[in-house]
């Protein structure tokens, strides 16, 4: 899903000199990665169309101006988030400048979560993406994250963006994105090793040693 | 490194970000503590699958809509 395609610049060169062929392929190239994106931020399937259209037609708009200083990919990424965020902002009835206000509260590593259910997972990441119910599973426990947590997640682990990036996209420092991230990390750990963890090599007893 | 002050640094490690030196100190704390050692891989493989994980499909209407609005306006704009 994240293989940056940086080989991307000649068909933008193409799309921006007024070819649609080379367009559509683009768009083509990043629609279920962009729809991904947007249905794992907004929860729901039609704001995730809405929000797919908008960042297309949005990156349409603004294709002239990539110059290439970040890949077309992470380019796209930060177009989609922000189509995303103001669906959010909009549902939530809050101004949609308000990001950073809304979310600029810092974290701090004092309130990390220790990891309660350890165990190794009863498959491999490989096996268990082959089955239907995994991403079903994977989805929800994304959904249980605060909506701060899971924004730094699927931008930096998912999408692949830098913690500098990251940050960029969001209005964040990157301190708060790193905090935010262990967090996430935390607590989607905790949730599918309870799903995939395998209870007879659970690790028991007190993990607060020296 | 106590099991707090590794979890404070799991990212950086995680993400080959780490000072070497620490990095050192990090691995002994890790070869000596196996529920620290579970938590990294654990870490490791939660990020592979949604990395790793399929992704949705466009609904077919739409992706006809998407197509069919996308063209209509990359035309406005280039003539």
């Amino acid at each position: 899903m994240t293989t940056t395609l940086t080989d991307d610049f000649p068909l933008v060169r193409r799309a921006q000199a007024g070819e649609l062929a080379a367009f559509e392929e683009l768009v083509s190239q990043y629609e279920q990665r962009v729809y991904t994106l947007a249905r794992r931020i907004t929860g729901q399937e039609q704001d995730a169309e809405d929000v797919t259209q908008q960042a297309f037609l949005s990156a349409l708009e603004h294709l002239a101006d990539f110059r290439g200083e970040a890949s077309f990919a992470t380019w796209l990424t930060r177009i989609a988030t922000h189509a995303a965020l103001k669906v959010i902002r909009k549902r939530q009835g809050l101004p949609t400048v308000s990001l950073e206000a809304a979310t600029e509260e810092q974290d701090t590593y004092g309130s990390v979560p220790h990891p309660e259910y350890i165990a190794d997972w009863r498959e491999s990441p490989a096996e268990l993406v082959t089955r239907g119910e995994t991403r079903q599973l994977i989805d929800a426990a994304l959904a249980q994250l605060d909506e701060k947590h899971r924004l730094v997640f699927l931008l930096r682990d998912v999408e692949g963006l830098s913690i500098q990036e990251t940050a960029a996209t969001l209005q964040l420092s990157e301190a708060n994105v790193k905090v935010r991230l262990l967090r996430a990390r935390l607590q989607l750990r905790e949730q599918l090793t309870r799903a995939f963890g395998d209870e007879q090599r659970r690790v028991m007893g007190g993990h607060a040693h020296e | 490194m106590n099991c707090d002050e590794l979890l404070a640094m799991l990212n950086a490690y995680v993400d080959g970000a780490i000072d070497p030196g620490v990095c050192e100190t990090f691995e002994k704390h890790l070869a000596d503590c196996n529920p620290c050692q579970v938590v990294v891989d654990n870490i490791r493989q939660t990020i592979t699958l949604y990395k790793d994980g399929q992704p949705y499909p466009l609904p077919a209407t739409f992706h006809r809509q998407l197509h069919a609005a996308l063209r209509q306006r990359f035309k406005q704009i280039h003539h």
